[in-house]
């Protein structure tokens, strides 16, 4: 199975930590991954909301290099980046005319026969059964499971876990001797792109989920997306001022906490990068 | 047209005027065939059939031309449409002159009837066919009869004791001199046809020997398996392994629930056995089964409703103060299991605010449900009162979409609870409810106020859950051979005029298993069923029409050119196709076995015709000659 | 009523906005509808008037560039409504009239300026789209306190990463967003 790695923008600068954590997981369970050579950036939220045809051929583009490059699962650790290849590609392979538009645009062949997996499916696929022998410290806190918008809807087309109150990220956490939370959050969106022009919007949404984990006495909240922890560990500022206090708790994600469990140097892990310290090991 | 002896145009001729123009034309004329070009025999065929026995001219001899539904209504009005009715009326010339007179058939009628079910639909239903003075045998699947009604604190809209109006009719069932009861049972097999049904029903062993049985309960109090959940409190007390499922039930002795039973599972305990002061218990009988010739067939069989388990947005079920309607009218029922106070089922505690969703999983195209449950708009109206009425200090706010109360007296009954019982209304969905510390956090919106979200703290929410088909409805459909529709909702035979008919002779349906519906329909739709089986039932003999399969017979030693291969009888899909004997008179020994259709149950489909290699079957009223004739009229211009 | 706009929509989109019956569950879930100056299930509801003076409240909302497709709506509608979509749709629309809302262009001015970095580069740089921003909003002081610590955790890349073909970005662009 020839594995492709799809980094997107984020995990190239801000969250720079998320791709060495996810790198540093692959390598310490010997699975080798190949970045597609000349990956452009997905398009995110800026694509959709401008130009319907942009926001599907800058995936196509992808799509069609990872098809070229002979990959048959690519492995997108960013949700937005997943959300955005996994839709444009069920987009295209519903309406043939769209997609031979598309394929002039990007002056490429799409046959659109790539798996486009996100870092949990990558995790429960090729890591899951693996973890529990490799668990050097258990990582014995309280953890709230944060799962973002991107990562379970639209169902239809994604059809990964539940819509409402998924389980998977809660699974891993409990291998590695985590106490997931019950809590009221793990799907309501961040804040998303409106982390420059509206920051105090995120403070409100992304603050009320970290109050509500920090509410129930979680240690850590763990995710599974570059722009949720960007919101919810760089915009910790505006989040305590919607709060109203300083709340310390830091954001990991979840290939930094498996990471830790099994061992893996946390300067490896990209750890020291966070905003929020991370105390918790 | 050749054999055409009188040919004439009247604008109404299903009118009496019309009608006697026939009759006239048939004795001036010594007419022996018919052919009215009209609308679809389905309107009329009947009237014109009859008007030509009344002239002394044998029904079957006159065919309906139809002119309108597949002529005149789909075509413009051209000379090509003229001569299209003018081909149709000649190849029905043609026809009946093949016509051969028929007689009507009469078939023999049991005369008992069987009720399957024992809610509030079944129990009138045998009431009012046994006080007709038929007898009546009623099967219900549960230890005692009732049904949800019986599970009900008060009804809607005058706040009646569900289970006061209920036990006087139930006990009325259990004492009818016309009515046989078994509870514990289920239908096994249906056979036969209308006027003549063999049913066979198992009587599932109750461990417990109810000639002997008092109902003392002695039992009950001490078996030691106290946890079991309980079905009639839907899950929100226990019951006993040895039980009856409520104080009232009828009849009000136990059962023994092997799946829960000490002994049944590990062959230790017997406890029950031990006290019982008649030594009516008896362990590891066999089920029964008894046969039973029915006339007619009356299914009502009920609903249920969806459990909190379906709904992802609350919580797939796991949080224990989110409750579905049925429940709330446990806690609210004064012999339920916190007495009719309404209590948290995760702590016990008065909840000084709570939430009624309506519309959970009706009117959901995306979750499977499209259509309405049309009883929870009232019974949401009316938990919110009884709420309020307990608990007078308490918040009440029901989330809905529509109100429907079309029912006498139900709009002023929701008026009151918005009203008079400060019920707050608030018109939106609920978008997810999820818990924190303790309390149930709902997130909805008030769409008369701009869609304004509105968020609750609320102690307990009630989902008013859709009305669903009741468990192994499907199965118990095609056991029977009757229609049932996607939902499994038991399928009438005209939605607006035979409502409590089903397509299968003899086989009538009432009540909730047909779709959600509230108690006076129920009651209605029980009572116009029974009377649909008492006119049958005190015929003498069944009439049906004589458009059936015959199979052939000659002289022998041939008999018939029936082989007996039997292809027949595989693919009849009314089994309405028997194997008979024909044997010599002297000797008794048998010459050839073949096919013989069942008059009563042969519904004139043709399919075994079509099948028949050797010709052998033909259909009375359409048979290969007649349709030949009519056929080739219309191809040789 | 003549339904021209459910029509347009839905020739557009796919979407078949007199499906709505106005239940609300969007609006009860949508995670801005506080902030919103019309709410998810209004905006379906003034598209379903077909009047000219509701369109063009829509396209001037605000709501529609608050929207982040975070698809909790359609997530729940009992008609699978996909508002996303619908959207998308009006974003687009609302810049083609020209009335996209006022305070709404600042959010307007990120997304052009994120597409201009991928434009140029066919991958993001930060600090050319924060440029871009600032130009657009003269909101020169945004996000400036987390420059340094943003560089002391290696997280700002000063130097723009680009694709090799970046040819082929330009002729995406330029086939998919210039007017026909």
């Amino acid at each position: 199975m020839k594995l492709g790695f799809y980094p997107g923008c984020s995990l190239q600068g801000t969250s720079r930590e998320y791709n060495e954590s996810v790198k540093a997981l692959a390598a310490a369970f010997d699975i080798e991954m190949k970045t597609i050579d000349d990956w452009n950036c997905c398009g995110a939220s800026a694509a959709h909301s401008i130009s319907k045809e942009l926001s599907l051929a800058l995936p196509a583009r992808i799509l069609a290099l990872a098809g070229q490059q002979g990959f048959e699962q690519v492995v997108v650790p960013c949700a937005a980046c997943y959300n955005r290849l996994a839709v444009a590609q069920y987009e295209l392979n519903q309406d043939r005319e769209l997609k031979s538009s598309i394929e002039q645009a990007i002056e490429m062949p799409l046959n659109n026969q790539v798996k486009i997996i996100n870092v949990l499916q990558f995790i429960n696929t090729y890591i899951k059964d693996k973890i529990a022998d490799k668990v050097k410290k258990k990582f014995e806190h309280q953890v709230a499971c944060y799962y973002g918008c991107l990562l379970v809807r639209p169902h239809k087309i994604l059809g990964f876990d539940r819509v409402e109150d998924p389980t998977s990220m809660d699974e891993l956490m409990t291998i590695i001797g985590a106490t997931p939370l019950d809590w009221g959050f793990k799907t309501e969106c961040c804040g998303a792109s409106l982390s420059i022009a509206r920051t105090d919007l995120v403070g409100k949404l992304s603050g009320k989920i970290i109050k509500d984990a920090a509410d129930r006495g979680a240690e850590a909240i763990i995710v599974a997306c570059p722009m949720c922890h960007s919101n919810l560990d760089m915009r910790r500022p505006q989040i305590d001022e919607y709060i109203g206090k300083e709340i310390s708790t830091p954001v990991i994600y979840v290939t930094q906490a498996i990471g830790l469990a099994v061992g893996i140097a946390p300067e490896k892990l990209g750890l020291q990068r966070h905003f929020v310290k991370v105390n918790i090991r | 047209m050749a054999g055409v002896e009188f040919a004439t145009d009247y604008k109404y001729m299903c009118s009496d005027p019309g009608q006697n123009l026939i009759k006239q034309a048939i004795k001036e004329h010594h007419l022996d065939g018919v052919v009215v070009g009209s609308c679809s025999p389905r309107m009329h065929e009947m009237t014109f059939r009859k008007v030509c026995s009344e002239a002394g001219m044998n029904p079957y001899l006159c065919e309906i031309a139809n002119l309108r539904e597949q002529c005149s209504w789909v075509h413009e009005k051209c000379d090509a449409t003229t001569n299209k009715a003018i081909e149709i009326v000649r190849g029905l010339v043609e026809k009946v002159k093949r016509n051969k007179p028929l007689q009507a058939i009469e078939v023999p009628i049991s005369k008992k009837a069987l009720v399957i079910g024992g809610g509030i639909a079944g129990i009138q239903a045998s009431l009012d066919i046994a006080n007709c003075g038929h007898q009546v045998i009623l099967v219900e699947q549960s230890p005692s009869i009732g049904g949800h009604m019986s599970q009900l604190s008060e009804t809607f809209p005058t706040l009646d004791c569900s289970q006061c109006i209920l036990t006087p009719r139930m006990v009325e069932v259990a004492q009818h001199p016309n009515i046989t009861l078994y509870t514990y049972a289920e239908l096994e097999k249906l056979e036969g046809f209308i006027g003549n049904f063999k049913a066979t029903i198992r009587l599932k062993d109750k461990s417990v020997d109810f000639s002997k049985c008092t109902g003392c309960g002695l039992c009950m109090t001490k078996c030691p398996q106290k946890k079991i959940p309980s079905e009639f409190n839907e899950g929100l007390g226990t019951r006993t392994a040895i039980y009856t499922p409520s104080p009232q039930a009828v009849p009000n002795k136990p059962v023994i629930d092997r799946e829960n039973c000490n002994y049944y599972k590990k062959g230790v305990c017997k406890i029950c056995q031990k006290f019982c002061p008649t030594g009516a218990i008896e362990y590891d009988k066999a089920d029964k089964f008894i046969t039973e010739e029915i006339g007619a067939v009356v299914v009502t069989t009920g609903f249920n409703v969806l459990k909190t388990d379906f709904f992802s947005e609350y919580g797939y079920g796991k949080y224990k103060d989110v409750i579905t309607g049925l429940q709330f009218e446990r806690l609210a029922s004064a012999s339920g299991p916190t007495l009719g106070e309404i209590r948290r089922p995760s702590d016990g505690q008065i909840p000084k605010k709570i939430v009624f969703i309506a519309c959970c999983g009706s009117r959901d195209p995306a979750k499977g449900l499209a259509y309405c449950s049309k009883i929870c708009c009232m019974y949401t109206a009316k938990h919110a009162m009884l709420y309020q009425h307990k608990v007078p200090d308490g918040e009440s706010t029901v989330f809905y979409m529509d109100i429907r109360a079309g029912g006498k007296n139900y709009e002023e009954f929701v008026r009151r609870a918005i009203e008079e019982e400060q019920v707050n209304y608030v018109r939106g969905r609920v978008a997810r409810v999820y818990e924190k510390n303790g309390k149930l956090i709902v997130k909805g919106a008030d769409t008369l106020l701009n869609a304004k979200p509105v968020e609750i703290e609320a102690d307990m929410v009630v989902l008013a859950t859709a009305s669903i088909a009741n468990n192994g409805a499907e199965d118990l459909a095609q056991k029977m051979h009757i229609s049932y529709d996607p939902y499994h909702f038991f399928a009438e035979a005209h939605p607006k005029l035979r409502p409590v008919e089903t397509n299968t002779a003899g086989i009538f349906l009432a009540g909730a298993c047909q779709a959600p519906k509230d108690i006076p329909e129920t009651v209605a739709a029980a009572s116009g069923a029974a009377v649909k089986v008492v006119s049958l039932l005190s015929k003498p003999t069944l009439v049906r029409e004589p458009l059936i399969a015959v199979v052939n017979r000659c002289a022998p030693p041939q008999y018939s050119t029936c082989v007996g291969c039997f292809m027949c009888q595989t693919i009849c899909p009314y089994q309405a196709i028997e194997r008979e004997d024909i044997t010599d008179r002297r000797t008794g020994q048998v010459i050839k076995t073949i096919a013989k259709i069942n008059p009563g149950l042969c519904q004139g489909c043709g399919t075994c015709v079509s099948f028949c290699r050797s010709k052998s079957i033909d259909i009375q009223g359409y048979s290969n000659e007649e349709m030949y004739a009519e056929v080739s009229a219309l191809l040789n211009k | 009523m003549n339904h021209t706009t459910a029509k347009n929509i839905k020739e557009t989109t796919g979407v078949d906005i007199d499906k709505c019956y106005q239940c609300g569950k969007c609006s009860a879930g949508c995670i801005l509808a506080d902030d919103m100056d019309f709410q998810p299930s209004i905006i379906i509801r003034m598209l379903q008037t077909d009047d000219s003076t509701n369109n063009k409240k829509v396209l001037s909302s605000e709501s529609i560039w608050l929207c982040q497709n975070c698809e909790n709506c359609i997530g729940r509608c009992p008609k699978e409504i996909d508002i996303p979509k619908i959207m998308d749709y009006l974003r687009t629309e609302s810049v083609k009239k020209k009335c996209v809302s006022l305070k709404a262009k600042h959010q307007l001015s990120f997304y052009r300026s994120f597409l201009d970095s991928i434009k140029m580069s066919g991958r993001l740089s930060e600090l050319v789209m924060m440029v871009g921003y600032k130009f657009r909003t003269f909101n020169l002081l945004q996000d400036v306190k987390l420059v340094p610590s943003m560089l002391s955790k290696g997280k700002l890349k000063l130097i723009p990463e680009s694709v090799k073909n970046r040819k082929s970005i330009k002729s995406i662009f330029k086939k998919t967003t210039t007017s026909k």
